[in-house]
């Protein structure tokens, strides 16, 4: 496939695209379905599919094995911090109304991080499972 | 304020020391982590129970939204005291750690092995302090798949296998379960524990209770090794490191036995369970073969792993049996037995896993005479195998003990008589390793051996001087069980 214009070309036109729906999707979660696992599907098959067509090398040094080692335990990081801040400002774990002046604020801001935390792990995590996929019998 | 967020904290210390293991790429700053964590839980844990103790079950609401909406941590005397069960555990393993993760897991891995710890002791915490019925499956998971991770760490190649085996079986377990919950979800419409059993008198279609009941229970057998459920486990035990086979066998099926108890006298209620049904007969019988086949089978294994796995599904049947005899006395020794087998097997694994690091094979033909080139350990064998066959004076005859009497009280004279045939049979498995170790000449496997590093050697001593001491003192494992016990048959509805 790395012969085939049609498909390199598109694929780079519409790499941009694929982000911001994945974006979209995940800010689309405080009002509908959405939310943070489907937005780092999205994003996680975005580099699938850069990887099928450009080969798994090209896709190892856009999203390289070690960031995703990051982002797995990152996201995760993320979700039980802001738990613990919540314990630190007088809540209990996860409750993210002391997050602001009043709790509306307080759970959009605390639901929006959290969401973030799922995006990257999610991504990181189907990410790496295509590469170990891939990468057998190499 | 610390105080009143004690019950988050078990969990979310474990987590994010899971998390912080995970960034790391040495095995050296990862245990630190991981020493850590597993010396806070037990301060955690053990305070929490003192607070039940003194003023009555505590509840935490996550989140902030109030049960039966929100997810609640439920601790009250019987979680209370297996939180300090798992927390000691892990607390005890983790300075042995070191130096045999050292050994058996390849060094790019041996950061990889704390997470999967650490992740597993938050898993196993979690499905013991909350009390609500989906997210104590959200921790099975969590538990159950970090274990597997943790089994196929192991050296051997056939530790793979062994995994791939317990995970197929650990997830029809955890489907079951969720099935289960799900039914009892449809005839009441809530998840929190004790809102369901409030409901439950309510719902006039009893079929599909019957049904969740039905599904709850083989779910959670499969995942506290109830024979004949118990295949996965020989394997997964024999094969996994060291380090996790103790942990394993002291905390995993533990856990899941306090699932069962929870669901029986918490939820559907004694009357409904043992006289409407024939739960009691059922749960006897498979206790029983257990207790007779599995340490049968274990006399005739060649591997000492696997033969002390195999004791530990006979030792869980001792468990279930309490559980089926279901009056006062047989249940606290149900529950001090979880607590007892999980020291003495603890015990076990750790002093199986220094000859190891030692000599590379628990294979018996390999440890003629080993006796005589590592005394301590072979002597701390012997002991916590005394504990295991029920002598007195160790913590495995107090167990029994109150076993016995629970079943006096039920007027089943011939089940003690079966009690002590069975102890009669680990006499044997016991009685071949100490043939082999202390009556026979050194052989070469063992020529050049020594006693382990201190830092392993403190942590076996440690567990088999609490075999002795709770063989004496029975205030802190009888008296709260007696409690436990009380609680679970006083919600009697």
């Amino acid at each position: 496939m790395r012969l085939d214009v049609i498909f390199r070309a598109t694929m780079k036109i519409m790499m941009p695209f694929i982000l911001v729906f994945a974006l979209y999707v995940q800010f689309h979660g405080d009002f509908g379905p959405g939310g943070g696992f489907q937005a780092g599907v999205i994003a996680a098959a975005m580099v699938i599919l850069y990887a099928i067509i450009f080969g798994l090398d090209a896709a190892k040094r856009l999203a390289p094995p070690r960031l995703l080692e990051i982002m797995i335990p990152l996201g995760v990081l993320i979700f039980a911090g802001v738990g613990a801040i919540n314990m630190m400002l007088g809540g209990n774990f996860l409750d993210y109304s002391v997050l602001a002046h009043d709790s509306v604020h307080g759970q959009e801001y605390g639901i929006l991080l959290v969401e973030g935390g799922v995006l990257i792990t999610v991504a990181g995590t189907m990410t790496a499972i295509f590469y170990l996929i891939a990468g057998r019998g190499r | 304020m610390i105080a009143a967020q004690l019950p988050a904290l078990q969990i979310v210390i474990p987590l994010l020391g899971a998390v912080l293991t995970a960034m790391m790429r040495r095995g050296s700053w990862a245990w630190a982590v991981a020493l850590a964590v597993s010396w806070t839980m037990p301060l955690i844990a053990g305070s929490l129970l003192m607070q039940v103790l003194s003023t009555g079950p505590i509840s935490y609401a996550l989140g902030g939204w109030n049960p039966p909406w929100g997810i609640e941590y439920r601790i009250d005397a019987l979680n209370g005291f297996v939180l300090v069960l798992v927390s000691l555990i892990g607390a005890v393993i983790m300075p042995y750690a070191r130096v045999s993760v050292e050994k058996e897991i390849a060094p790019k891995k041996q950061a990889w092995f704390y997470t999967m710890y650490l992740l597993c002791l938050c898993g196993l915490l979690g499905i013991t302090i909350t009390n609500d019925a989906f997210n104590a499956f959200v921790f099975l998971e969590v538990s159950s798949l970090s274990t597997y991770a943790l089994i196929a760490l192991g050296r051997d190649r056939r530790a793979l296998l062994a995994a791939y085996q317990y995970l197929i079986l650990g997830t029809i377990g955890a489907t079951l379960y969720v099935i289960g919950v799900g039914l009892l979800y449809t005839m009441t419409g809530t998840l929190n524990l004790s809102d369901i059993a409030g409901r439950l008198d309510g719902v006039e279609n009893i079929r599909p209770i019957l049904a969740a009941l039905a599904f709850l229970t083989v779910g959670i057998s499969l995942k506290l090794a109830l024979f004949p459920l118990h295949v996965w486990l020989p394997n997964a035990y024999a094969y996994a490191p060291s380090v996790a086979t103790a942990f394993l066998a002291a905390t995993a099926t533990k856990v899941a036995v306090y699932l069962l108890l929870r669901y029986y006298f918490s939820v559907f209620g004694v009357t409904f369970v043992f006289e409407t049904l024939p739960v009691s007969t059922i749960l006897l019988t498979l206790s029983l073969a257990a207790m007779f086949g599995a340490s049968i089978v274990a006399v005739f294994q060649d591997d000492v792993k696997r033969m002390l796995a195999y004791s530990s599904v006979a030792q869980i049947g001792y468990i279930t049996l309490g559980i089926a005899l279901a009056n006062q006395t047989g249940l606290t020794g149900g529950i001090v037995h979880l607590f007892n087998h999980a020291l003495m097997k603890g015990a076990l694994f750790l002093v199986i896993g220094a000859v190891f690091f030692r000599i590379g094979s628990v294979k018996l033909d390999d440890l003629a005479g080993l006796g005589r080139r590592m005394p301590i350990t072979m002597g701390a064998f012997v002991i916590a195998g005394l504990s295991i066959i029920g002598t007195p004076g160790t913590a495995g005859f107090i167990s029994k003990w109150y076993l016995a009497l629970g079943a006096l009280e039920q007027g089943s004279w011939w089940l003690v008589l079966l009690l002590v045939a069975s102890s009669f049979i680990s006499i044997v498995y016991i009685g071949r390793v100490v043939e082999v170790t202390w009556f026979r000449p050194v052989g070469k496997m063992v020529a050049g051996a020594r006693e382990p590093p201190t830092s392993m050697l403190i942590p076996s001593l440690i567990l088999v001087a609490a075999t002795i001491y709770f063989g004496f003192d029975t205030t802190m494992t009888a008296g709260v069980a007696e409690k436990a016990a009380e609680a679970l048959l006083g919600a009697n509805r």
